[in-house]
């Protein structure tokens, strides 16, 4: 089993509805973000690309962070989530310094805080917060290593990307576009 | 091509705008890690190759900088951890894919072996001893005696253990040596892969980075050494051991670069920083010119029989060895993959 996203950057506004669900969610500490909006624009005016994307932790099958980790706080639980155990973790940096995405932060309290795929929702069925907040359904989640799931489908059908592909984490928050 | 990317919703300390999560504790941790890593190379060198009586400085008094350098080292690292109540966890695992708990693991085993090291040239750099007058003297009264002798060495231990200790580390110098010229190679090579292992700093993302760190490392204990002498022809030969390795210095430098604008876009423009970028003026004064032109320089002057005062290159090299830990860190961490 896999936990993997899928992002529909053709259907994604950019509300950050994702975002505040999130921290919510999470409790989040205020004035920091466990994911967030990207907003590119390729071209020359007047023939611009406005590419609007979601983001957060990849979930990489090769984690930097987890590799980096000298205590092993940084670690890889079922369904491929990477996680930290915050009485583990000694608040080095080495985690944050090896994400290409910049997905990690300190907490406040020292320890090192992420996107979790929601495990705690996950487990009971649920969706992730984000997903199950997106005004615009653009958010897909499920576990990618069955067919007949949402994601699976959607991913076997659409054109997609990945972010750094060259940083060889093999991520898994598929851009579809 | 790339207009514009903008981030919203997301401000998080230390990370937004740009990456800047290690400040001065590393690049002065590397340093000093550095040094001693080459104090204890020498020392380790010169015993192995039974040299010890013609480089009496680099074998027997340098050593002493390293465990406090070593000390200061962990102090710097541990200020940098944001929960350092927890730093024991470095050493509850082993992971061999994770250089800092290799760097972690090292030191441990480092420290001890150094402070063996110089305990067992005790007697030697502190021959005479006064029990009555001085204040540490009168501290130790209760491990050390004096004695009323004419010989070199006036005072002996107390407790047994301690001459027995003693004498055993003396005989197994050699084997102590091997042990160190070991650790203290791992130690330099760990303090430039340590930024090395990070794929996602195109900057630090290259294998050069651990020679490099490394023969900086032994530039500035070669220079210390240098400083420390009071042997004219020891001075001399550190003085062309520093000279050259400058110029393998040089040479890497020019390799790191020459490999960045061969590759990727991420990594031309980590070049890029310090080819026309913000930290152009920086790294080509202060490590460069200063920290290597300059004092290699003064080095071959010497060597022409010039009268050069010692500290001249000395501070240039130590300074050159720093600025080049402190822009090797913060430049690093402005460096990211493009997407």
């Amino acid at each position: 089993m896999r936990y993997a996203m899928a992002i529909d950057t053709k259907k994604c506004v950019g509300c950050s509805d994702c975002v505040v669900a999130c921290q919510t969610e999470n409790n989040v500490p205020i004035g920091y973000a466990r994911d967030w909006i990207s907003e590119t624009v390729v071209g020359i005016y007047p023939d611009l690309d406005l590419e609007i994307r979601s983001e957060r932790c990849n979930h990489c099958i090769n984690a930097p962070c987890v590799r980096t980790c000298p205590t092993g706080a940084s670690h890889i639980t079922e369904g491929g989530i990477i996680k930290v155990t915050p009485f583990e973790c000694i608040g080095c940096g080495a985690c944050i310094e090896a994400c290409p995405y910049d997905a990690r932060f300190f907490h406040p309290k020292g320890y090192v805080e992420k996107c979790t795929f929601c495990e705690h929702r996950v487990k009971n069925g649920q969706s992730t917060a984000c997903a199950s907040v997106c005004p615009t359904h653009c958010i897909y989640f499920g576990n990618i290593d069955d067919p007949n799931s949402e994601i699976a489908k959607i991913i076997a059908k659409r054109k997609y990307k990945v972010l750094a592909q060259e940083a060889g984490t093999k991520p898994q928050i598929f851009y579809l576009i | 091509m790339r207009e514009e990317l903008i981030t919203s919703g997301r401000m998080n300390p230390n990370i937004d705008p740009v990456l800047h999560i290690w400040h001065w504790q590393i690049p002065v941790y590397l340093f000093l890690g550095g040094l001693a890593a080459g104090l204890l190379f020498f020392a380790a060198y010169y015993t192995i190759t039974g040299k010890e009586k013609k480089f009496q400085t680099a074998v027997k008094y340098a050593p002493i900088i390293a465990p406090i350098a070593i000390m200061l080292g962990l102090i710097a690292l541990l200020l940098d951890l944001r929960h350092p109540a927890y730093f024991w966890q470095l050493y509850t695992t082993i992971r061999l894919e994770s250089p800092m708990s290799w760097g972690a693991w090292i030191l441990l085993l480092i420290m001890p072996v150094s402070i063996v090291w110089i305990a067992s040239y005790i007697k030697e750099i502190f021959p005479k001893f006064d029990t009555e007058h001085n204040f540490i003297g009168k501290i130790l009264k209760f491990i050390i005696e004096k004695k009323d002798t004419e010989e070199e060495v006036n005072w002996d231990w107390k407790i047994k253990f301690l001459k027995i200790f003693e004498k055993y580390t003396i005989e197994k110098r050699k084997a102590l040596a091997w042990i160190m010229i070991v650790l203290s190679v791992i130690l330099g090579v760990y303090t430039g892969i340590l930024l090395s292992a990070f794929n996602a700093r195109p900057l630090w993302n290259t294998s050069i980075l651990g020679p490099l760190f490394l023969t900086s490392g032994l530039s500035t204990a070669a220079a210390t050494i240098m400083l420390m002498t009071k042997d004219h022809r020891e001075r001399m030969i550190f003085s062309r051991i520093d000279l050259l390795l400058i110029v393998i210095e040089l040479f890497l430098i020019t390799h790191l670069f020459m490999g960045f604008l061969a590759g990727s876009q991420a990594k031309i423009e980590a070049a890029n920083l310090f080819l026309g970028g913000e930290f152009t003026v920086t790294f080509w004064v202060n490590v460069i010119i200063l920290g290597l032109i300059i004092p290699a320089i003064l080095e071959a002057l010497e060597l022409l029989k010039f009268k050069i005062p010692v500290i001249l290159p000395v501070a240039l090299i130590l300074w050159g060895g720093i600025m080049f830990r402190f822009i090797m860190t913060e430049a690093g961490q402005i460096t990211r993959f493009l997407y």
